[in-house]
This record gives C-alpha cells, structure tokens and sequence, in this order.
C-alpha cells in the first residue's frame, strides 16, 4: 500500500494538515471558536465553487474567499471575539453565494456541479500530485510557524484578555492572525478532507486533547499527534475497505478518540470524588467543633 | 410550459404564480416552515446556540443518504438524524468546561460525523449524487401536499409545546442560576429545546435544503432582535421577516434562473444589515430631530 505514488502523497500531505489542524484546534477550543472554524470550512466551499465558476485553479479561489471572509469577520468583531450571531448569518450569505456559483458551474461547458460540490465538501486526499503535496505542506509549516511564534501571548490573551490588554499584550491584533491562521488551516484542509469534515481534524483531536491534559504546550503536542494518527490510521482503514472514503475514514478515527477521551477523565475524576466528599465531611465538622 | 416572466400587472403576475400546483405547495410549505424557525430560531439566538442550530441543520444530509440507501422517504430520515444528534449534543457539559469551548468541540465533532456518515452511505448507495445539490440547497419544485400536511403536524405540534414551554424556556436562558435556585427543571427545558429546534430543522431542510436552513433560522430572528427588545414584539417581527424572506425568495426564483438558495440567503442578509444600519440610523436621527 505505501508503495503506491498517491497513498504516499496522502500521507506526507495529511500528516502536516493534521498538524497544523492540531495546533489551531487546540486554541480554537480554548477560545471556544469552534464555531468561527466551522464557517471558515463553509467559506472555504464557496471559494471552491466560485474559482471552478469563474474558470481559475480552485485553490486560489478558496485561499481569496476564506481569506476576504476572515478579516470581514475580524472586522465585524471589532475589538472581542466575534459573536455566533454574527457568524451565523455570514455563512448563510456566503453559503448562498456558492449556491449560485454552483448554478452557474451546472450550466457552464464544464457541466457536472455534483462532482464538484462533492470534491469541494469531501475532499480528494488520495488524488494530490506531486506539486499539490509540496504546496500542501509549506502552507502547512508556515502555518505551525506562526502558530509556535504567537503561542505564549495568544495563550494569555485567550485565558485573559483584560489583564493582557492591560500588560500591553496586542489583544485584537492577535486575535485576527489566529481568524487568518484559521482560514488558511480551512483552505489548506478542504483539499485534503474537504470542507464539511474540516472539523474533524479541528474540533475532534483538539477537543480530546483538552480532556486529557490541562498543561498548554503538552495539550497542543498532543492535539497535533492525536490529528496525525487519525489520518494515518483513517488512510489505512481507507485502502483496506475501498468502499470508504478516506475523509469519513479519517473523522471516524478522530472522533472514537474524542469521545473515548471521556474515559480517562472520568475515571480521574472518579478517583478524586471519594478525597473530595471527605474534605467537606472534615470541614463541615471541624465548623461543627467551632461552634461548640 | 414558457417560462413565467414578470410584468408591471400584479394581478397577472400572482395568477402566473398559483398557476401550477407545486408553486401554491411551496408557498405553503414555506410559510410554515418560516413561522416555525421564526419562533424556534427566536430563542436559538437568545440561547446562543446558534452552533447547535447549524450542526442540526447538516445532519440532514446523513438522513437523507440513509434513507435513500434502505428506501425509505428521505423525510423519516431527516427526523431521524436531527433527533439523534440533538440527543447526542445534550449530554451534560464537562465538569471544567467554564469558557464552553469543550461543549462546541464536541458538537463539532458531532457535525463531522454525522457529514462523514452520511458521504459514507451516499457512495454506498452510489446513486444520489445527482440529488447532492438539491439536498443540501434545498429545491421548491418537488413539494408534495403529503409533505405539507407533514409539515403543518409538526408544526402544530412544536409550537403547542412552545407555548406550554415557552415562559420557563425564556426565563432559563435569561438566567439558568435564578431559574435552577427557584425549582425550573433547566436540564428538562434544555433537552426539550434542543429536541424541537432538531424537529424543525428537519422539517424545514425539506424547503431549504440542509445548508439554507439557517437564511430562516438565522437572520430573521437575529434582526427581530436588534430592532425590537421586548420579548412578544420582536419574537411576531421574526416570524413576519422570515416569512417576507421565503416569500421574496420564491418569487424571485419562479421568475428567473438562478437559485431559490441564493435568494433565500441574500433576501435575509440584506434584512439583518438593514436591521443594524436601522439599529445604528434611528437613535440618531431622533436626537437630530430633538436638537
């Protein structure tokens, strides 16, 4: 199975989306901005459409929509974070606007709008060539660069943003480069999982690894390996059953992990119910002998 | 049949309107379905729950795909999956969970699913692909009145739960401390809730398709909000924009080319920046008019 050309490319080019996705996962589950992924996915599925529509490579379609929607959204925010009403009509607008690319796709030379909308939303990690692969991974790396670079005061700015500001910490400006590294993690993982299972490589191994560890930088590692080992074990179970598609496969994967993360927390949490119960009865007693 | 074209002639026009019997069913269905997500879509937005909504509204998809591959109606299916997930998203929050980032993470990976399950079930049964488009963009040529009557029961039901409901409902999700200290059932009223927005996404999926749900369940509530506060008002105004949308949308779309997705999304986008320009416009031209 590794030895053919495309399942390699699969590989190379999803581990690195896998890490990137980790690593954005990981702060927009802290900032609870799941949802602002969610719409950068949507974003990303318009701009797909509209570059087939107007006849240029899909790809830059999908980097200029995601990209123009993610400083609307930045902007609309203003200095917080951007409310959920707000996102939620902007990705019913942008969503309608590529039903009418889509539209205009059906009725163009090219025809078949069905196998375009089904690329743009599921993605084709199994059919990259060589220099999509490339492009892939350093938009990937640069993506982890930026990340790794703004990590510590993005950190402080998501666990409080009124204390940073105060410390001089640029709040907003931070808070627009992770909406940009949001949108370019969304452009680059719609090629490989497609737009609708973007989440699962966000949402999913982020969120087990938030279950799992309270520690920052151990959280974030996590995220990123929790992500590669979805894809790979997802490719794997792809070119065994070639009847799943690869993206299900990898989002199965990744979210048996998130919920079997409850486990492990919930049998800590098991362990140190009993200590706790027994601190109270000690307290309670110990107010019980103060007022005798 | 000639394409319908638009005159200077109300009358003519509204005549070529109701000419075919599916254009009266789809003005019916669509009315109900925006008196439903006008009013469920009202407390989705006051509740901030507007992540839940969306997710609801993609697991249509899935249903569909199910019900295509074992042949069953496509509109069991969609009840199906929305009530799954709307269970599924109900379970109790995680203990630390304080900013709720835990809680959209996994209502996140709820939505993943189900999308992934239902791709799975869609190259299954290898056939749908064409009705890729119309099930997640909705189409208004295909209603059929059983549909309609469907439509009306569930939204005969889900608003006479509502009104039962509907007072403890607004009180929880103004302020779920006061209303647990003073006896509400908050987790009941949640689950309840979350099982009728479930209900009416899938019914108004039928219309809207899964991906435009939200143009009704969005944006009218979203702007009965800006403009008007008091609970009663703004709540009728949802229901009258969202109406006016799907209206709009229609028409539009019988009598031209493109779309009833893009005009349902574009009709209510321009309603909700009108509502913030109003919001902004008002006040200032009163203390223009007071100086």
């Amino acid at each position: 199975m590794i030895g053919d050309v495309f399942v390699q490319h699969a590989l190379v080019a999803g581990t690195a989306i896998a890490i990137a996705c980790g690593l954005v996962g990981w702060f927009a589950v802290l900032r609870a901005q799941v949802f602002a992924a969610d719409a950068m996915s949507h974003f990303a599925f318009t701009g797909a459409v509209a570059g087939v529509a107007i006849a240029i490579d899909p790809r830059a379609g999908v980097f200029a929509v995601t990209f123009a929607c993610a400083l609307l959204l930045a902007a609309l925010g203003g200095r917080s974070r951007v409310d959920d009403v707000t996102i939620g009509v902007a990705i019913t607008w942008v969503l309608g606007l590529g039903v009418l690319a889509l539209s205009i796709v059906a009725t163009g030379p090219a025809g078949g709008s069905g196998v375009t909308a089904a690329n743009a939303l599921f993605g084709t990690i199994l059919g990259l060539n060589t220099a999509q692969t490339q492009l892939a991974v350093v938009i990937a790396l640069a993506i982890c660069l930026v990340m790794v670079v703004i990590a510590r005061p993005l950190l402080f700015a998501s666990l409080d943003a009124v204390v940073a500001r105060a410390r001089g910490v640029p709040v907003g400006v931070l808070g627009m480069v992770f909406l940009i590294a949001l949108a370019a993690v969304a452009a680059e993982a719609t090629q490989a999982v497609g737009a609708l299972l973007l989440l699962g490589l966000v949402a999913a191994p982020a969120g087990a690894a938030h279950r799992l560890t309270a520690r920052p930088y151990l959280g974030m590692a996590l995220a990123a390996a929790i992500g590669v080992g979805s894809v790979w074990l997802g490719l794997w179970i792809a070119t065994l059953a070639p009847s799943v598609p690869p993206s299900s496969a990898i989002v199965a994967v990744a979210a048996v992990i998130f919920f079997a993360a409850h486990v492990p927390a919930r049998a800590q949490r098991a362990v140190r119910a009993p200590a706790a119960r027994w601190g109270t009865r000690r307290r309670v007693g110990a107010g019980a002998t103060r007022t005798d | 049949m000639t394409a319908p074209t638009l005159s200077w002639n109300p009358l003519w026009d509204l005549r070529q309107l109701l000419a075919y019997p599916f254009m009266v069913q789809a003005l019916e269905a669509g009315t109900i379905a925006a008196v439903l997500s006008g009013v469920l879509g009202w407390y989705m937005i006051l509740r901030r729950q507007t992540f839940a909504g969306h997710t609801l509204s993609t697991m249509s998809f899935p249903g569909a795909a199910a019900g295509a591959l074992i042949a069953l109606p496509a509109a069991l299916g969609y009840y199906a999956a929305c009530i799954i997930a709307a269970v599924a998203m109900a379970r109790r929050p995680d203990a630390h969970d304080s900013g709720g980032g835990l809680q959209s993470a996994r209502i996140g990976t709820i939505g993943a699913v189900g999308l992934a399950a239902g791709f799975v079930l869609l190259s299954l049964s290898n056939s749908i692909l064409g009705g890729l488009d119309d099930l997640l963009f909705g189409s208004f040529l295909g209603i059929t009145p059983a549909q309609v009557v469907t439509l009306g029961v569930v939204a005969v039901a889900v608003l006479a739960t509502l009104a039962v409901i509907g007072r403890p409902l607004l009180f929880v999700s103004l302020d779920p401390e006061a209303a647990r200290a003073l006896g509400v059932p908050v987790r009941a009223l949640e689950v309840a809730f979350l099982l009728m927005l479930g209900l009416t996404v899938a019914a108004t999926t039928q219309i809207t398709g899964a991906l435009l749900v939200f143009a009704l369940l969005v944006s009218p509530p979203a702007a009965a909000q800006r403009v008007a506060a008091r609970p009663v008002v703004s709540m009728v105004l949802s229901v009258v924009f969202a109406i006016v949308v799907i209206w709009c949308a229609l028409i539009a779309a019988y009598f031209t080319t493109y779309p009833l997705g893009f005009y349902t999304t574009t009709f209510a986008f321009a309603l909700y920046v009108a509502a913030l320009v109003g919001r902004a416009a008002v006040p200032a031209l009163r203390r223009e008019a007071a100086a």
